[in-house]
């Protein structure tokens, strides 16, 4: 029996348009824009000025701060600019621009690492760390952070996430068919550096394939085991992982630490492989480029900073007329404002919705048929905390655990009255941060 | 590029559900109850029904007019509250007086609350309870279903007292007094509904069939209908009265499946939803067996409907990660 959590959707997948499509390196682009904040924590500092010229690896950004991660120049080239840009996010972000010398030249301080057996956990955490490795599954939490933990807190066990969970969105499922070894190695560091004795590979069950090629890979190794879980939305959640895994529950406004569990993306974990292998940070990722406004779907191996628009030309262009583009899965993903905004470190997928397709949202007043605290798999009750965010009823919306939401997107999902439940749910959470800072700061 | 992208938040999917979407099923669920009510009560069932829908129609347009509400909020809410108030009216009522009541129910019950969503009663239930109140006869003056067979109804216009007949719970309650001669139907044809009582009460085969229909399309969930029809089961055998005669007399059916599961005026919560249908339960054996009325679904329901927000307050469910 696959394991699950309580709650959650069963939304149309679209996995087809991409699941059997091998990953495919995309071309060398003219130019990358790399924001200084590609991760949760401090945006980093440049290290490099205009004019300079860098190499494949060479770290171009880097934060003394704990919670975050260095940034590396993706191609070798001449700094063309260190200027605020737009990001994915929304907003404008200090970047560093790098025009391409087309010569791809690797930096000298590019070198593999020793196997691991003989790399202690310290030195894995700086080789992470010095990688500017974050959570590729969307998250973009600092992966060193998460293998430090306090010492108090004991790590028992560890789990790789392969469910996907998202709809459209292959390149998990391509990267454990294409890569398994990568991923079973860089679990295993990821155990060692955390001193966890457990490791669990999280499969949902419709990746039949998957799951037989890490069986059989993982097949005699004692500490390591497959768990199939089943396909359902947001199966790929952490909490929710935990919950379906090892039945427990992470503290409400804790971490999965202090349920002694690390939870990491099946692409943190190959790219942290990647990384001791060959030496080289994490300057490229597979992303996911699909939809019915792509002419030609695929998972695509990009350069850190490309553009969308260039990514999109190297899946044939846009077709149709198009409404909407989103980084990300159309769970949790962003809706961008253009194709001139970078690919970043932990955007797993670009998905164009034509104009069609894109649902506008009526925003009802709640007929409250209660079906958006059935999908709830926090358990929480989406309706009201939707009317407390739209009277800007901060008060209640706190009562009513509001700072637990995932921002999962499933009460919005199914609501029959349309409401931007998740908006109204932002809405109050990010009241109630401005006024907790407002306090702090008094 | 020059086409404008189209920007929100997230999820940039949805699941197709809407308010119009559920008012469709419901009145899809009704079309059985509806088509037996005809059959056995004849046309003046039907031209009932139809204006009753389009009175409701026709006052939710004027509410939403003069309360500036934008007109796209016409749903099909209200006229699923007339069809819902027609079938729980005696097929001889007269309009002017159901018209009333759809005025009770779309403006009081409803608008004066804050309209769909808002109110706190079922405004269908409403409405009858006060048509009662105000025309007691009228409201609750039944007659022989399949008219059509019979030689009287031929001939010349039948006297009201040849075509009149009284429910199957009002003959218990006049028997009980000594008051009547009439004997109970079998319960085929109670099941069938060939029997006196209200328009869309008494197909009970046409009402499961609706509500098995709610239930596979998950507009309504089991909890509301199961409990409250077991426990009227369960409690009047415990009381020892016939338990399948109670379940398949009166408005239980119609108001288990389709009054009591309203989502405006029910629990949110699947807990919730279980306590409102078994005191629903509880309310109408205990109206029924010894309140001054022979039915007890519509008041049992509207004195839970008053219990709603507390039962949504004390059923929440427990949050991820919290004790």
């Amino acid at each position: 029996m696959a394991k699950s959590f309580k709650g959650g959707i069963h939304p149309p997948y679209h996995k087809n348009l991409t699941k059997d499509k091998e990953i495919r390196t995309a071309s060398e682009p003219k130019e990358v824009v790399l924001p200084l904040s590609q991760h949760t924590g401090t945006i980093c500092t440049p290290l490099v000025v205009v004019g300079d010229t860098v190499k494949v690896g060479q770290k171009i950004g880097d934060s003394d701060k704990l919670i975050s991660a260095p940034i590396h120049a993706s191609i070798s080239g001449k700094v063309k600019a260190i200027e605020p840009r737009l990001h994915p996010s929304g907003s404008k972000i200090l970047s560093i621009v790098i025009e391409s010398d087309g010569q791809n030249t690797v930096h000298e301080s590019i070198a593999p690492f020793p196997p691991l057996e003989k790399l202690t956990r310290e030195e894995i955490r700086k080789i992470v760390r010095n990688a500017g490795i974050v959570g590729m599954g969307g998250a973009a939490f600092p992966t060193h952070v998460k293998l430090s933990p306090p010492p108090e807190k004991k790590i028992s066990h560890i789990i790789i996430n392969g469910s996907e969970c998202e709809p459209y969105l292959t390149c998990d499922h391509r990267l454990m068919l294409e890569e398994p070894e990568k991923i079973i190695l860089g679990t295993k560091a990821i155990m060692k550096a955390a001193g966890a004795i457990n490791g669990i590979i999280a499969i949902e069950d419709n990746k039949p394939d998957v799951i037989k090629i890490m069986q059989k890979l993982i097949k005699g190794t004692l500490n390591l085991k497959v768990i199939i879980v089943k396909t359902k939305y947001p199966q790929g959640g952490e909490k929710q992982l935990i919950k379906a895994i090892l039945n427990k529950e992470v503290p409400s406004g804790g971490l999965p630490m202090d349920v002694g569990v690390v939870v990491n993306n099946v692409g943190t974990a190959a790219q942290i492989a990647k990384t001791l292998l060959t030496g080289m940070p994490l300057i490229d990722r597979i992303v996911t480029i699909t939809g019915s406004g792509v002419k030609n779907p695929s998972n695509l191996r990009v350069k850190i900073g490309t553009s969308i628009d260039f990514a999109l030309q190297e899946c044939g262009g846009l077709q149709g007329e198009t409404g909407k583009i989103m980084f990300g899965g159309p769970m949790m993903g962003l809706a961008q404002t253009s194709v001139d905004v970078p690919i970043t470190k932990y955007n797993n997928g670009v998905i164009v919705l034509s104009r069609k397709e894109v649902t506008i949202l009526r925003d009802d007043p709640c007929m409250r048929c209660g079906k958006c605290i059935e999908a709830c798999p926090i358990g929480l009750m989406p309706n009201f905390l939707g009317d407390a965010g739209q009277t800007s009823n901060w008060k209640r919306a706190k009562e009513l655990s509001v700072k637990d939401c995932i921002e999962c997107g499933c009460c919005t999902y199914v609501c029959g009255s349309e409401r931007l439940l998740v908006h109204y749910i932002k809405l109050a959470k990010n009241a109630l941060q401005n006024k907790l800072e407002k306090r702090k700061t008094k | 590029m020059s086409e404008k992208l189209i920007l929100s938040v997230s999820p940039h999917i949805h699941s197709g559900e809407s308010i119009r979407k559920a008012m469709r099923e419901v009145f899809i669920a009704l079309v059985p109850a509806m088509a037996a009510g005809v059959f056995f009560f004849g046309i003046k069932a039907l031209i009932l029904i139809v204006s009753l829908m389009a009175a409701s129609i026709i006052t939710e347009f004027i509410m939403l007019k003069i309360l500036g509400k934008p007109v796209k909020g016409l749903d099909g809410s209200a006229g699923i509250t007339g069809l819902l108030l027609a079938l729980i009216l005696p097929p001889i009522y007269p309009i002017w007086m159901g018209i009333i009541g759809i005025v009770i129910a779309i403006v009081i019950a409803k608008h004066l609350f804050g309209g769909l969503g808002y109110n706190i009663f079922n405004p269908a239930l409403v409405a009858r309870a006060a048509l009662l109140a105000s025309w007691p006869i009228a409201t609750t003056t039944w007659i022989k279903p399949l008219q059509f067979l019979s030689k009287e109804w031929w001939g010349n216009i039948p006297s009201l007292d040849a075509i009149t007949q009284a429910t199957p719970l009002g003959i218990t309650k006049l028997a009980a007094l000594g008051q009547t001669t009439e004997s109970l139907p079998s319960y085929f044809n109670m099941f069938i509904g060939n029997r006196g009582g209200s328009i869309g009460e008494t197909c009970i085969i046409a009402l499961l069939i609706g509500g098995i229909y709610l239930l596979w399309k998950k507009v309504i969930t089991w909890h509301i209908p199961v409990c409250y029809i077991g426990t009227v089961f369960v409690l009047s055998a415990l009381l020892g009265k016939d338990p399948l005669f109670h379940v398949l007399a009166g408005g239980l059916v119609i108001g288990a499946f389709f009054m009591a599961t309203d989502y405006v005026t029910a629990p949110v919560t699947s807990k919730g939803k279980i306590i409102f249908g078994l005191s629903c339960g509880v309310l109408t054996v205990l109206i029924r067996l010894y309140g001054g009325f022979p039915e007890g679904v519509n008041y049992a329901i509207l004195l839970m409907n008053i219990g709603t927000p507390l039962l949504d307050k004390y059923t929440q469910p427990r949050v991820y990660g919290k004790k």
